[in-house]
């Protein structure tokens, strides 16, 4: 689906470049879910921005469907860290957006709003502004945003790090359920060991500056009922702690 | 409505206070240039229906016609200016060294220029509010957080989408401090410009009742420039509620 060949990036700091990542090359199958995992500043944002078309590579190509990506695609869509809400807008108009700048009729737009409001437990918040809203509520408004766009690859950059361990797993089963209704690709960008092993079918482990691919894990188990309390996901938190430890020294 | 209620109430408080205030100071400096507020009151409801009502109408219509033209002119190009970084870079030069020129020194010219008329005075308001605008708005725009663009963008927004979904509205309070601030500013300038070879507005009401020594009928200008701020005031905040209720929740 998507495909990142010998991707490197630099940016300039002053008159020096600074290389944020270099040799990436990794494939996203159809279908798959995706854990990276890496320490702090190992360019795991940037990654995800050259994934959806906000950033471009220094050398190397991104092709999405087997055409370069050079600007967002309408089958992509990205929730932020900071759930990059527009605190002008309700909760509806922002969960609008999307559809709006895609030119979608006003009846489509609140038909497809409903299910996923619905969906969501959001209904009773729609006349709120984001400021109005818990971290966790926002999280989910950023959701929907991206749900009511019907995307085929859904990236994410740490979208549940500023949320209360609670909120935080609710939240990871939240994804994980809409990720297989929709059948989404999915992209996620984490710091946390638990929640790569639980929503990451593959977890690829980055190092840091530059930041570059160590090592891929299968976590075959994933999505499976209960994966949080067998001992099959201690192991695998345990197996990606220890390639963290390795490869962050 | 009992906040508006609590607030039309500190209203009428504020201005008891400032009343009782001016009292005292009228009795203590005993001149006749500082008369007391009751037949300083008395002489602002006398005249205000024979002439007064003209000269506030002709200052407000100065006040207003060069605040909106200075937000036109200043307020796009401060938009812009915050988002193109290399235009700021090669103007910011410019507008630093152009601000601090004090801009009343040029009245004359403007005068031999334009004539003596509204225009003159509407030109020299606009030169100097033009400034204030610019620099409130060009820090606003640059200070709109990269997640709030970033999310847009990657709902696929056209450079004009982002204007008109996150520049303009993330930059609206701010453009309504500098409305604000200019007001007040205009309404000096113009009380100034219109202090000599005019026959109409507040600035000539307030000289030209100062030059026949009615004290009392000098207060009624002050008093009706006053009340011309005040209301101008109360309706860019009624406007900042309509327009930026996210604000006030």
């Amino acid at each position: 689906m998507l495909t990142l060949n010998n991707v490197s990036l630099a940016y300039t700091n002053g008159k020096a470049s600074v290389n944020a990542l270099v040799d990436i090359d990794f494939q996203i199958e159809e279908g798959k879910s995706y854990a990276i995992i890496g320490p702090s500043g190992c360019g795991k944002t940037s990654l995800i921005f050259l994934m959806m078309g906000l950033l471009h590579p220094t050398t190397g190509e991104i092709l999405l469907y087997g055409k370069p990506l050079l600007k967002p695609h309408r089958d992509t869509a990205l929730i932020l860290q900071e759930y990059g809400l527009l605190p002008w807008k309700t909760v509806w108009e922002n969960a609008a957006l999307g559809l709006k700048l895609r030119k979608v009729a006003e009846e489509e737009i609140n038909r497809i709003l409903e299910r996923v409001f619905e969906e969501l437990e959001l209904t009773e918040c729609i006349d709120r502004y984001p400021t109005q809203l818990s971290g966790g509520q926002k999280q989910r408004v950023a959701l929907a945003r991206a749900l009511s766009l019907r995307p085929k690859l859904l990236l994410m950059d740490e979208p549940l790090s500023a949320l209360d361990a609670l909120t935080r797993e609710n939240l990871q089963e939240v994804i994980l359920k809409l990720i297989k209704r929709y059948q989404m690709t999915s992209v996620l960008v984490t710091h946390s060991i638990e929640e790569a092993v639980y929503l990451g079918q593959k977890i690829v482990i980055l190092s840091s500056q530059p930041g570059r691919i160590c090592a891929q894990i299968d976590n075959p188990e994933q999505g499976t009922d209960g994966y949080r309390k067998k001992t099959s996901f201690y192991e695998k938190c345990s197996e990606v702690r220890s390639l963290l430890e390795v490869y962050s020294q | 409505m009992n906040s508006k209620m609590n607030k039309t109430l500190t209203y009428i408080a504020a201005a008891l206070f400032l009343f009782v205030l001016w009292d005292i100071l009228a009795l203590i400096l005993h001149n006749p240039a500082l008369p007391r507020p009751i037949p300083a009151l008395i002489a602002f409801f006398q005249i205000f229906p024979q002439s007064l009502w003209r000269h506030l109408l002709i200052s407000t219509y100065r006040v207003l016609v060069s605040l909106f033209i200075g937000l036109a002119i200043a307020v796009p190009l401060g938009l812009y200016l915050g988002r193109e970084p290399k235009l700021d870079k090669w103007l910011s030069p410019q507008l630093y060294l152009t601000y601090p020129i004090p801009k009343i020194a040029l009245l004359p010219v403007i005068f031999a220029i334009f004539k003596i008329g509204d225009l003159s005075k509407i030109i020299l308001i606009v030169m100097i509010i033009f400034f204030q605008i610019i620099v409130t708005v060009r820090d606003a725009a640059q200070n709109i957080p990269a997640n709030s663009v970033l999310s847009v963008l990657s709902l696929g927004a056209t450079p004009k989408e982002i204007y008109r979904h996150v520049i303009i509205p993330g930059c609206l309070p701010e453009i309504f401090t500098a409305a604000r601030i200019s007001l007040g500013t205009a309404i000096s300038i113009l009380f100034f410009a219109e202090s000599f070879a005019t026959f109409d507005g507040l600035g000539y009401f307030i000289f030209e009742a100062w030059s026949r020594v009615n004290y009392p009928e000098m207060f009624a200008g002050i008093i009706a420039i006053s009340l011309q701020g005040f209301i101008l005031f109360l309706i860019l905040d009624f406007l900042q509620r309509r327009f930026c209720p996210w604000l006030y929740t």
